[in-house]
């Protein structure tokens, strides 16, 4: 029974990796863009959440109503403005510019809020637990799971059923054809950006109700969100879950074993998978 | 000159430092199907590239009904009314065959053209509407890319060999839709490496050779073997 609860705690906390991830996810399905910057994107979600609740003395989750349109402004915003010029045929630019936002992030945030740990509070919420029979599950992870499931249901919607969606997979499949149907690429990918942006910061809201954080550690949080991505299968977003889940249950299971093992049997896993099925669990079928 | 609809103006256009076109001036009248033939290499698909604004070039080196249009984004031109129906069909492989014409709508302009008509000129299309176009043969292809290029209800289309890689029978299906499609009142430049597909429909040619303008004229006053020359650069 320990066992089978730590295995929950692990899909639960897989919720959050998913989450962590779908923003790099989306970037890179929409305009084969690799955000070096992702972690720190996060951790500013969570930085602009906490001056939120400090400001209008408001609970986390109601910052986020705030906090997310603020973040996808922000995208949009830095993809029409920056993002955009560095797209091309190499895929050098974009790195480097990312890099380069990292560490400007980085370090704004420490000239902001300083090096010293923060947390978001979201009260009684965080340790409060539902019984499943013997089972003890706690609410907020339990929040977090069903979260990144709505909100990569949605996003799966949004892309398959949805004329932004059609117009999404186009300028992914060919962005000089898809601009011969009108489509104005700059704008497009600026609302990708926003929507990435968007579920970044939910992800990094969620992150600071979990944990402490400080503005170092992004870089952490970024090679999360790649393994994810890259066990799920790049561009699929289910598979991103998958991916995330199972960070997640190699994290707990190996903590289980031993506190040390816990980030270590993370990326063993995330090797593991690497080495016997390269392109992923479940790769965007080719047509 | 009468007013024409759409003009090429010494035309210059480079990749990097590669140029493609030499000074090449077009002039489309509108309602007219105008021919451009011309041998592997020779610009022609870079001309219609830059017509639809895939090539930038300058402002007034293209003009559509009487606006500069030659440094304009692919998106506006399209907007405006120009579609480009590219070489090798080059439809949307994540799209159904439906979601690929309904794109073509997007640039919001009304007309005769719509999923009902498309599937009209083209039945099967109807009949494979929510297939991947990868599991469509080269023809049916075709007629996607023909569809959803009308979809967008354009004043002029350019199409970029149509009949490439296709076979003789396929070809005539696809040449049998254009009366419908010209009664329309579209206008149309068609690209074609194979001459007398191209001379059937046409009423005008232009024959381009590396780059120029090597012969221009009304394609019943033109003999077979003075385009058959222009075409391969040897003297008549
Ligand atoms: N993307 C490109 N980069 C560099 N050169 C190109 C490119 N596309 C075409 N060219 C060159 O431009 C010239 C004209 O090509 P193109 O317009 O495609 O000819 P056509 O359509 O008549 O066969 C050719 O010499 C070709 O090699
Ligand atoms: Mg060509």
């Amino acid at each position: 029974m320990e066992w089978l609860g730590v295995v929950v705690q692990g899909v639960l906390l897989g919720g959050l990796y998913a989450l962590f991830a779908t923003g790099l996810s989306l970037m890179f399905g929409v305009m084969r863009l690799v955000n070096i910057a992702h972690g720190d994107l996060i951790v500013l979600g969570a930085y602009i959440a906490l001056s939120t609740v400090a400001i209008l003395d408001v609970h986390p989750v109601i910052a986020m109503v705030l906090v997310v349109p603020i973040m996808g402004f922000v995208g949009y915003a830095l993809q029409r403005t920056l993002l955009n010029r560095t797209l091309g045929a190499d895929i050098l630019p974009p790195l480097l510019v990312t890099f380069g936002l990292s560490v400007i992030l980085q370090n704004a945030l420490l000239e902001i809020y300083s090096a010293d740990p923060q947390k978001l509070s979201a009260g009684p919420m965080e340790t409060a637990s539902v019984s499943f029979g013997s089972l003890s599950v706690g609410v907020f992870p339990l929040l977090t799971f069903v979260s990144a499931i709505v909100l990569i249901g949605l996003l799966q919607w949004v892309f398959y059923h949805t004329s932004l969606g059609r117009e999404f997979r186009a300028v992914s499949d060919n962005q000089e054809i898809a601009q011969l149907m009108g489509i104005n690429k700059a704008h497009v990918f600026g609302v990708a950006m926003a929507l990435a942006f968007a579920v970044t910061a939910i992800a990094g809201i969620l992150f600071g109700v979990r944990t402490s954080f400080d503005p170092s550690i992004g870089g952490g949080r970024l090679l999360l969100a790649f393994e994810a991505v890259i066990i799920g299968g790049l561009g699929n977003l289910w598979g991103t879950l998958a991916g995330g889940i199972i960070l997640g249950v190699a994290q707990t299971v190996g903590g289980q074993i031993n506190p040390g093992w816990q980030q270590l049997a993370g990326h063993i896993a995330f090797l593991f998978v690497l080495a016997i099925k390269p392109t992923g669990l479940f790769p965007r079928v080719a047509h | 000159m009468p007013d024409a609809l759409l003009l090429a103006q010494k035309l210059d256009a480079f990749y990097g430092d590669f140029q493609a076109l030499f000074g090449v001036n077009i002039s489309v009248d509108a309602g007219e199907v105008l021919a451009i033939i011309g041998a592997n290499g020779a610009g022609k698909s870079t001309l219609l590239r830059s017509l639809a604004g895939l090539i930038k070039n300058d402002s007034n080196q293209v003009v559509f009904k009487g606006q500069s249009i030659g440094d304009k984004r692919a998106d506006t031109i399209a907007r405006l009314g120009i579609a480009l129906v590219p070489e090798g069909r080059q439809l949307f492989p994540s799209l159904s065959v439906e979601e690929n014409l309904k794109l073509g709508a997007k640039v919001g302009r009304r007309g005769y053209w719509t999923l009902t008509s498309v599937y009209e000129l083209f039945p099967i299309l109807n009949e494979r509407r929510n297939t991947a176009p990868t599991a469509l043969s080269g023809g049916q292809q075709q007629m996607v890319a023909i569809a959803r290029a009308l979809m967008s209800n354009p004043e002029v289309i350019l199409f970029d060999e149509i009949s490439l890689g296709l076979a003789p029978v396929i070809i005539n299906d696809i040449y049998n839709a254009f009366p419908t499609i010209i009664e329309q009142g579209v206008t149309a430049v068609i690209v074609e490496q194979d001459i007398s597909r191209a001379l059937s429909v046409a009423s005008r040619v232009y024959c381009l050779q590396k780059g120029s303008v090597k012969l221009e004229g009304l394609t019943r006053e033109k003999t077979r073997d003075a385009i058959t020359a222009a075409y391969f650069g040897v003297a008549v």
